[in-house]
């Protein structure tokens, strides 16, 4: 029962520096790191101690809530440090690695002679659940609720997009066993949409619907398919999982080890060879962006795309979940009448002396400026130009900004996940934080309400 | 050391104090600041509030060039300095005579306009602790151009206070307002002083001085004539539409404003779905209102007959329709801000300035009463229109569980 997806609303942001389709490793990094604030509302609790001997698979820490949750060690070495914030909160667990990973055997695995009690089990063991993320409230799925349906998506649209057809190039095995494997824990099915002229490796897995899509952004957000295809309705739950990331989970039904091997993108307009490195989940981002080389001493650092990553330094880590590295030049510096004057250099959706949309075509080389200062919501009807899913974007914002626990309900907020704000945030003429905003109501909504 | 670095230096030295607002709303100004993205998109869109807000100024500064030229044109054709204009380009309109007159009375309209305005916005923005913002650069523009021409200053200035104030401030600053500022100016100005801005004097540029002498100027406009029934004057269709007419400052030629449509709509600024519908909510009344006199239900005898006799489509050259349509009623603050809810807020505007227009004799002009009364229901529209979303939501649960 596929249902192909057909997006008419939403923008494409071509930008310099588009990674080159080539793989080559990244030297090794000496220090791995974790930092649960890309763990969304957990809260470790550590299972090993400072100076513990880990092997890659052996768990770091759980999570207070839901203990069942594990997380384990990206590589084999030594627990050195762990950082901790105010109120003693664990902001940073940083791994000296090994000069050879030592896996722990969690055992090879068929998933098609398991149930689901046996897979989900076996998943949480070896450290792979926290890849499973849940709707309503996007946060990690919690392993009690049977989901509706699971969502997998095979495309990236976004401005500087990893390209999945190449990462996941010859990992049909693994994704197949992951795909098995998931296939048995919701009642519905799995739904895996890929780009409508891709030859993605995707395309012929069996026990999923295979859907397509076309490539306007943000048709390959996970967010927009759930509300194309099955919409989360109040009381319902259904789970997301990114594609690289069902890569690790195949592994280990397959060799049964946590090989939490990660192909980036390392792009953007201030890195020289934009290319791909294959590296490992947490690694020193600074082992391949120096392999690269920059062209600028004054830029931005971004773990993940440029529209919803985290800003980190050179010596900081990649983050968990995030599968590019972007590079792009800092914007502090004044503009003499930046406002009024006619600009090409810049992407824009109006007219308003801005031309961008003379030249579809062009790929742009921005900076971090805001051009603009913040702002209250003034100007109406530019965000439902780029935002393609049933939802009223302006209003839920604002429903969100007074804390309205049942409009926000009602407007659909059950749907949603930050990143699915990221294109009116960018278009936003107020400047107004909208992931920032979606996040919070979502945290307020999953403690009020649950 | 250059202008950049020392106004730089200057906004760090501000940076917390009281006027700090004050300085960046200037610095800003100058330059586009330096912030930078911190969390979410670390990329923003080239446009900003200031590049909005000035696009829809630089849409409104034909009609004020032409405001100036006709004020003068308007008191000269009547003492028989110039003779008619004969075309859009005729130099019996752009001369320096009709220019000195016109730029004596409007620009002191202006400079009062946005200099009261602001003033009153940096003291609300030092005092609250915010960054001055532009929704006033436009507002402090519309005022001077929806004023008759002899309006006394203090007037003027008594009535931005109140509009700013009032209007705006109270409910929390630009995009918290409730009513249009512009036209809550415009409507104090009405109620406050009645006499003035309904009378037949005030909007030919020297008509209230020479009131009862032999050479008096008049001051009426055509849809005060209309209203009593005294038909167009001597203006023909050609000189309304080019705005070679008395009226409010600004909002007399038509094709001047037609092109600042263009502008508003092409540069995707202003809402074409609320100037489309506004434009035929009040063609629709006007045909209902030819069809009342056709069926011979209103007679010549009828107070009402002269304004509902007009062509439904010559409503939109004579009076503000096409000046509040384009202009007034695509705030975006101010008005419906679901798509679906600005055809319904723009098609109500129309039909009501119409009929307010008609049924309005001691006062011919219902525009600005209809957009201020539609900014009111513009909630409730929205309200509706998003109601529609949440019940489909509900349905869908509702099959679910089924």
């Amino acid at each position: 029962m596929s249902k192909d997806i057909k997006i008419k609303k939403g923008l494409a942001i071509r930008l310099k520096g588009e990674a080159d389709k080539t793989l080559s490793n990244a030297p090794r990094s000496r220090t791995f790191a974790i930092r649960p604030s890309d763990l969304h509302l957990i809260t470790p609790k550590l299972a090993v101690r400072e100076g513990a001997r880990l092997q890659a698979g052996d768990t770091l820490f759980f999570s207070k809530d839901n203990e069942a949750i594990k997380f384990s060690s990206p590589v084999s070495g030594t627990l050195t440090e762990i950082e901790r914030g105010a109120k003693r909160v664990i902001t940073k667990i940083t791994i000296e690695g090994d000069q050879q990973d030592v896996f722990r055997d969690f055992g090879v695995k068929t998933p098609s002679s398991m149930d689901a009690a046996a897979i989900k089990s076996h998943l949480l063991a070896a450290g792979c659940w926290p890849f499973i993320m849940q709707r309503p409230y996007a946060v990690i799925a919690n392993p009690e609720l049977m989901p509706k349906a699971i969502f997998v998506s095979g495309l990236n649209t976004g401005p500087l997009a990893t390209d999945l057809d190449f990462v996941l190039q010859g990992k049909e095995k693994e994704l197949q066993a992951a795909l098995s494997a998931l296939a048995k824990l919701t009642e519905g099915s799995v739904h895996v949409t890929i780009g409508k002229n891709s030859n993605s490796p995707l395309a012929g897995m069996n026990d999923v619907t295979i859907h397509k899509t076309n490539n306007l952004h943000p048709a390959g957000n996970v967010g927009t398919q759930i509300n194309k295809l099955d919409p989360v309705n109040k009381g319902e739950v259904v789970w997301t999982i990114g594609a690289q990331d069902l890569v690790v989970i195949g592994e280990l039904f397959l060799t049964g080890k946590y090989n939490a091997e990660r192909v980036i993108a390392l792009a953007g307009s201030s890195v020289k060879t934009a290319k791909y490195y294959r590296t490992r989940l947490g690694s020193e981002v600074a082992t391949f962006v120096y392999d690269s080389g920059l062209t600028d001493e004054n830029v931005r650092i971004i773990s993940g795309g440029v529209l919803s990553g985290t800003a980190i330094s050179p010596k900081q880590h990649l983050g968990f979940y995030d599968t590019a590295v972007t590079v792009i030049p800092e914007g502090d510096d004044y503009d003499l009448f930046g406002w009024a004057k006619p600009v090409a250099n810049k992407i824009s959706t109006s007219r308003a002396l801005t031309f961008s949309w003379m030249t579809p075509k062009k790929k742009f080389d921005l900076n971090t400026n805001t051009n603009g200062e913040h702002r209250a919501f003034v100007v109406t009807g530019g965000y439902e130009e780029v935002f393609p899913l049933d939802i009223f974007p302006l209003q839920i914002l604002k429903a969100c900004l007074v804390k309205d626990l049942d409009a926000m309900e009602a407007l659909g907020m059950y749907e949603v996940a930050p990143e699915d704000f990221a294109l009116t945030e960018f278009v936003c003429v107020s400047k107004q934080p909208h992931q920032q905003i979606i996040r919070q109501g979502l945290d307020l909504m999953y403690k009020e309400i649950g | 050391m250059g202008l950049k670095q020392s106004l730089h230096k200057m906004k760090m030295k501000y940076e917390g104090t009281k006027m700090a607002p004050a300085f960046n709303a200037i610095h800003t100004f100058l330059y586009l600041p330096n912030e930078t993205t911190h969390n979410g998109t670390h990329i923003k869109m080239a446009d900003d509030l200031k590049r909005t807000m000035n696009m829809v100024i630089l849409s409104l500064v034909p009609c004020l060039i032409f405001g100036i030229f006709n004020a003068g044109y308007q008191h000269n054709i009547q003492i028989g300095l110039v003779d008619a204009a004969a075309g859009f380009f005729s130099p019996e309109f752009w001369n320096l005579d009709n220019f000195s007159i016109g730029a004596w009375k409007v620009l002191p309209l202006v400079l009062v306009s946005y200099g009261v305005g602001l003033l009153i916005e940096f003291i609300f923005a030092v005092i609250k602790g915010h960054e001055v913002e532009e929704g006033y650069l436009v507002t402090g523009m519309l005022v001077p151009l929806i004023v008759p021409v002899d309006i006394p200053l203090w007037m003027l200035a008594v009535a931005v206070i109140f509009g700013v104030v009032i209007g705006k401030e109270v409910f929390g600053g630009t995009g918290m307002n409730i009513l249009n500022p512009a036209l809550t100016i415009r409507a104090f100005l009405f109620f406050a002083y009645p006499t003035w801005m309904s009378g037949d004097k005030v909007w030919v540029t020297g008509a209230v001085d020479t009131v009862g002498q032999p050479d008096a100027i008049s001051g009426e406009t055509i849809l005060g004539s209309l209203a009593q029934n005294n038909g167009f004057q001597q203006w023909d269709l050609m000189d309304q539409f080019l705005g070679f007419i008395p009226g409010s400052v600004g909002e007399t030629s038509k094709l001047l404003i037609v092109v600042g449509a263009l502008i508003l709509i092409l540069s995707k600024i202003g809402s074409w779905r609320i100037i489309l519908s506004t434009l035929v909510g009040a063609l629709t009344m006007g045909l209902i209102f030819n069809g009342v006199v056709s069926q011979g239900w209103v007679t010549e005898s009828s107070k009402f007959f002269g304004l509902m006799d007009v062509p439904f489509w010559q409503h939109l050259f004579i009076g503000s329709i096409l000046f509040g349509a384009v202009y007034m009623a695509t705030d975006p603050v101010s008005a419906s801000q679901t798509n679906k809810g600005k055809w319904i807020y723009g098609f109500l505007i129309g039909f009501i300035s119409i009929m307010i227009r008609v049924f309005n004799p001691a006062y011919p002009e219902g525009v600005f009463l209809a957009i201020l009364l539609m900014n009111v229901f513009a909630p409730t529209i929205d309200h509706y229109v998003v109601e529609g979303n949440i019940k489909k939501r509900a349905k869908r649960l509702k099959v679910k569980t089924a």
